[in-house]
């Protein structure tokens, strides 16, 4: 069970959880495009805009501590209860899974600067282009699905980060085979592997945000419910 | 409403032994209804806390259960209650007896005007259960300090409880009030006229009075339910809309109303 913000007898209380909800989402939009650029940048090998991406993910830090602060004072002022409660702690989680995500951005541009100026080969990354195309459709659903708080879909997006998982797995043995060609590919192979599990680890933190959105919206936990479903088959 | 209040049952069943049965409870101050088919039951040897609205009948609710409403005029009540599954509104039952077994403390503390030791000594000596000084003195002496109070009065036992602090107050209170050995301790409100301070001695009072008796405490601070009791009743209207563990009605409540409520919608 959960309210719309707007029916407080504290109208500022409303106020104050329409600003967490639209810092998560602010948030969620610079880690899409943190995500999206550092991919285009490694895939360009371009050292320039990679480090405009590991300036810009200071902000990111800063929105998360935004979030964290706004969180705490609400809970020290307001002693918020039920779906309020939920939902505070909620934003709590995203801002640090989103975060999070920041930081694989970053990450893959630390790839980027890795790699001298050379191009890399189509042949090398078009799997790689594929995985970002699915982490950044799976990111922009969780968030839909926090922001929107309709949790129709979450059970399916959750489930669709396997394709995620399994892409991944199948870029291993794809590069590996480049890797066993030519010795030569080893050095872009490996960044383009290393960026690879970046991703499928910001599939993760986009999994831990429906989960976030699913407690919120009823108080129980997701993933448990998931194993519950798995083990009865 | 039905299906909640089955629901309840089997909530309240997981916490062990019921002292306290209300079925049907029905209340009324002359034409005025303020108590609407309640049911619910109380869980020995624990803390259940009573919240809602002022006007919700949290409180006419809580003095069915030592029948202070009798002392009303044009109030009746309906339905049965039962402690120890025995009806306590039988003909048979002396109120003055069943308030022995359940005790009151107050809103306001009400000390009487006597010293602290008459304070406390008062009720077992009316209820015969105490004979001669000594076992007075032993009894005035372990009621004060299973209220917490006894360091701070033990020199001055003669002065009048009146003379004390309001925290102080209030704990000469409960310790009159488990002086008589009661069953169950029904608190109204006992820290809304207290600060912080005298709060915090009270709530840790009642979370080890637990352990000997049954509790039902009306708050309107719903911090204080949450930190309190093991399990949580919201009226309003004269209705009970929800009652379960506490944790579950403060996180995640089933009842819409119950959810306006706790989170500052409704008042």
């Amino acid at each position: 069970m959960s309210n719309t913000p707007s029916d407080h007898i504290v109208s500022s209380y409303d106020d104050e959880i329409m600003q967490l909800a639209a810092s998560i989402a602010e948030m969620g939009g610079a880690v899409e495009t943190a995500i999206s650029d550092a991919v285009d940048a490694l895939l360009k090998v371009d050292h320039a805009t990679a480090r405009e991406i590991l300036a810009a993910d200071a902000k990111i830090d800063d929105m998360q501590r935004d979030v964290d602060d706004m969180a705490v004072s609400m809970i020290a002022r307001r002693q918020p209860m039920a779906a309020d409660l939920r939902m505070i702690i909620a934003s709590i989680h995203v801002a640090n899974d989103l975060e999070r995500v920041g930081d694989m951005a970053k990450t893959i541009c630390r790839r980027t600067l890795q790699l001298d100026g050379a191009r890399l080969s189509p042949k090398f990354y078009n799997g790689l282009r594929h995985m970002t195309d699915l982490t950044l459709r799976q990111l922009k659903d969780a968030i839909d699905v926090y922001t929107s708080r309709d949790i129709t879909n979450a059970i399916a997006v959750c489930e669709r980060d396997a394709e995620i998982d399994a892409l991944y797995v199948s870029l291993f043995r794809e590069l590996l085979t480049y890797m066993m060609e030519d010795p030569r590919n080893i050095t872009q192979c490996t960044h383009l592997l290393l960026a690879g599990k970046s991703l499928e680890r910001a599939g993760d933190h986009a999994t831990n945000i429906v989960e976030a959105a699913y407690y919120l919206k009823t108080g129980k936990n997701l993933a448990v419910l998931l194993d519950e479903q798995r083990s009865k088959g | 409403m039905e299906a909640v209040a089955k629901d309840i049952s089997v909530a309240t069943d997981a916490f062990g032994g019921n002292k306290i049965e209300a079925t049907n409870v029905q209340v009324y101050y002359g034409d005025a209804h303020a108590i609407k088919d309640v049911s619910v039951k109380i869980s020995e040897r624990s803390v259940t806390s009573f919240i809602g609205p002022s006007g919700c009948g949290k409180s006419t609710f809580l003095r069915c259960i030592n029948r202070m409403n009798d002392t009303i005029d044009g109030c009746r009540v309906d339905g049965t209650i039962t402690l120890d599954n025995e009806d306590i509104y039988d003909k048979r039952v002396d109120p003055v007896q069943l308030r022995a077994r359940v005790g009151m403390v107050f809103q306001k503390p009400n000390p009487f005007p006597k010293s602290i030791y008459d304070n406390v000594a008062y009720g077992p000596r009316i209820h015969g259960m105490v004979r001669g000084k000594d076992e007075t003195d032993e009894l005035v002496q372990s009621s004060l300090k299973r209220a917490g109070l006894w360091e701070e009065v033990k020199d001055r036992l003669l002065e009048p409880g009146t003379g004390l602090s309001g925290g102080q107050q209030q704990r000469l209170c409960i310790a009159r009030a488990i002086a008589t050995r009661p069953e169950v301790l029904l608190m109204d409100e006992p820290c809304s006229a207290l600060d912080p301070i005298a709060t915090a001695i009270i709530e840790e009072l009642i979370d080890e009075l637990r352990e000997n008796f049954t509790i039902c405490i009306v708050t309107h601070s719903m911090q204080q339910a949450a930190r309190v009791s093991q399990k949580t009743a919201f009226f309003h209207l004269g209705k009970l809309i929800e009652e379960g563990p506490t944790e579950e009605i403060f996180t995640n409540p089933r009842d819409k109303k119950t959810q306006d409520y706790i989170t500052g919608r409704i008042g």
